[in-house]
């Protein structure tokens, strides 16, 4: 056993007696059971949402852009925002897969599933919105790189938007290979454990034939550290695409250096709060408290706190050097008195006050090892990421360097209808997803057990007294 | 060749471990070992030569790399040159700093599927590939471990049961 020692001081990361077969049985379970009322209930309001924010697709593309509430200044704004939105919040899976991989840490292996199911649900929301923007989503293949005859010949590889399609794709389809490969041996573990023959069937397709072999398991490991590291340099990569849109420009309060590791820094903040908010639920709803435990919340809030502090200080020194320059056309950016005390002062205080004041309550311990507090403080941080998107692109486009130019902009029903669309399309596929899916990865933490379990823990503490 | 084998059973990775060591030990060959999760050291225990999938994500890499500095070279500057925001477009070494995201991202892209591919493909797992594992008990809580028996079937049933195999089954192949 001493192979497995784990210092005593550190906390278990499983509760309970469990014995490696108890673990196929709580991750088997909300699979094999019946969805409870609550499930059906989220289900039907989910899907209500979709079909509406489809409905707002459809009038959209019917109609025309002219249907949200853009003008000639405003050409930007929620879609984009929207879009920036969910994409940072597809920023934590991978970076739990990848990053924590790499740093060994054990406790990814509770929550990298459902995080990873969860960035590729959201890249998915993500794509939409420049898609829908296009006005001819059926153009949408014209930014490939593809020999053609309907103008310019071929992309522009100069653009960061164009960067932004290869970034987006690119990390679209890495987190779902390597989420993939992941779920092979765990679809494996419930093909072997189905009893109904087209479970069965549906599983043994899924799991790839997997089998379990020593080779197999030397295989797979490489390619998981080869894929981590691959992942992690991409995970930051898409994000500082995302901010070059902006940073690239030449909009004062856009045309900013700092946007990348500060947009990196905010997608990560933005993604683990959705983790915790999505795993709150979660975990209460499919009976593994034992996996997903305190101690989880706790390391996920202490990420919260420490991207979420590079976030502030990114903010004040915006705000700094708005001020500092003394130039006019800093002082109507995003960051800035003009800002805080314009038409669209309730924005800039909406993000001071979920994304900078609200995530403080963390630095008490009992707030971050609650889950009642960690769950409102995440909501907080959700609504407060929308509004650090919204405003870097409203509140910077409202107040064009021509004070003719000034505008505002109001969002139409269809601009909300088809956030909330996605919001409700996101909930669908992680409601159908937490009931088809091992939503834990079984077979690492089975590996992890006599490290980190808590029976085991207490077994080798005792032996030492 | 002899179209008999054994499959010893085990239910915890440690006395596999050991028990895969004592094989060794005894000068047996293990065909195979089936586990429902990662056994750190198994590989080394039985035996198997390291990996060689890390190097293939290496080349890969190098490949979507040249893959993406031919495309931009080829799109941007010699097919359709543009002048696009200033930046100059006259060699490819010049415009190559607005390229730096596309070569990053392609290189990536190249190096991560082909390197899965790769895997699934070594590893003889696909879409509609059939399972291959002996029992089902190997992907909840048992290990199994697979050895052909060369007319010694007594002496391996007595080892593998010193091991602490919870269960050997004596298996003829067709």
């Amino acid at each position: 056993m001493s192979s497995h020692y784990e210092a005593p001081i550190r906390e278990p990361l499983v509760l309970g007696d469990k014995s490696y077969h108890d673990i196929t049985v709580d991750i088997a379970k909300p699979i094999e059971g019946k969805a409870n009322k609550n499930w059906y209930i989220a289900f039907t309001i989910s899907l209500i949402a979709f079909l509406w924010g489809l409905g707002c697709i459809t009038f959209t593309i019917g109609t025309g852009i002219g249907t949200w509430g853009l003008n000639k200044n405003i050409g930007w704004a929620w879609d984009i925002t929207n879009f920036v939105w969910w994409v940072g919040i597809g920023h934590a899976g991978t970076l739990i897969s990848a990053v924590l991989l790499l740093f060994r840490q054990r406790w990814r292996m509770a929550i990298n599933r459902s995080s990873e199911a969860m960035t590729i649900f959201a890249v998915f929301q993500a794509g939409l919105f420049p898609i829908i923007h296009m006005g001819r989503p059926w153009d949408a293949y014209w930014v490939l790189p593809i020999p053609n005859q309907f103008g310019s010949l071929w992309v522009n590889f100069n653009s960061p938007l164009l960067w932004d399609v290869f970034a987006i794709s690119t990390y679209l389809s890495v987190s779902l290979v390597f989420w993939w490969t992941g779920l092979l041996p765990d679809f494996a573990m419930l093909r072997d454990r189905a009893i109904k023959p087209f479970q069965k069937k549906i599983y043994a397709l899924l799991s790839f034939g997997w089998s379990g072999r020593a080779k197999d398991w030397q295989r797979f490991e490489e390619v998981s550290l080869v894929l981590a590291g691959l992942a992690t340099p991409l995970v930051l990569s898409v994000h500082t695409i995302v901010s070059m849109d902006f940073a690239t420009s030449i909009n004062p309060g856009w045309h900013s250096t700092i946007f990348p590791p500060y947009f990196v820094a905010g997608a990560i903040f933005s993604g683990f709060a959705m983790v915790q908010t999505l795993l709150g639920i979660m975990r209460k709803v499919t009976n593994l408290e034992n996996y997903i435990t305190r101690l989880h919340v706790e390391y996920m809030n202490m990420v919260i706190m420490l991207t979420g502090g590079i976030v502030a200080v990114a903010y004040a020194s915006e705000f700094f050097i708005a001020w500092y320059t003394g130039s006019p056309y800093e002082n109507f950016t995003y960051m800035s008195v003009g800002a805080a005390t314009g038409p669209y002062g309730w924005a800039f205080w909406s993000l001071i006050l979920f994304n900078i004041l609200i995530p403080q309550l963390l630095w008490i311990r009992k707030f971050r090892r609650s889950f009642i507090a960690s769950f409102i403080i995440s909501i907080a941080i959700n609504i407060g990421m929308w509004f650090e998107r919204f405003d870097i692109i409203a509140i910077v486009l409202s107040k064009g360097h021509l004070p003719s130019t000034w505008t505002r902009f109001e969002p139409t029903f269809v601009d909300v209808g088809i956030f909330i669309g996605t919001i409700g399309f996101f909930g669908v596929l992680f409601l159908l997803y937490a009931r088809t899916f091992p939503v834990i990865a079984q077979a690492e933490v089975k590996s992890i057990m006599k490290v980190s379990g808590e029976n085991y823990k207490k077994l080798r503490d005792g032996n030492h007294e | 060749m002899s179209n008999k084998v054994i499959h010893a059973l085990y239910n915890d990775d440690d006395i596999l471990m050991d028990a895969v060591k004592k094989v060794k030990a005894a000068d047996h060959h293990i065909d195979e070992v089936f586990t429902p999760f990662p056994v750190h050291g198994l590989d080394k225990a039985m035996g198997l030569a390291p990996t060689k999938i890390a190097i293939t994500a290496f080349l890969y890499g190098i490949t979507g790399l040249s893959f993406a500095i031919w495309m931009t070279n080829y799109m941007m500057i010699e097919d359709w040159p543009q002048d696009i925001g200033g930046k100059p477009n006259f060699s490819w070494f010049s415009n190559m700093p607005a390229f730096v995201p596309i070569l990053f991202e392609l290189t990536i892209f190249f190096a991560a599927h082909l390197m899965v591919i790769t895997f699934y493909m070594r590893s003889r797992i696909w879409p509609f590939k059939s399972a291959e594992n002996p029992d089902v008990r190997t992907t909840d809580d048992h290990f199994l471990m697979e050895i052909s028996i060369h007319d010694n079937e007594k002496e391996l049933k007595s080892l593998l049961k010193e091991t602490g195999a919870v269960e050997i089954n004596v298996i003829e192949n067709k």
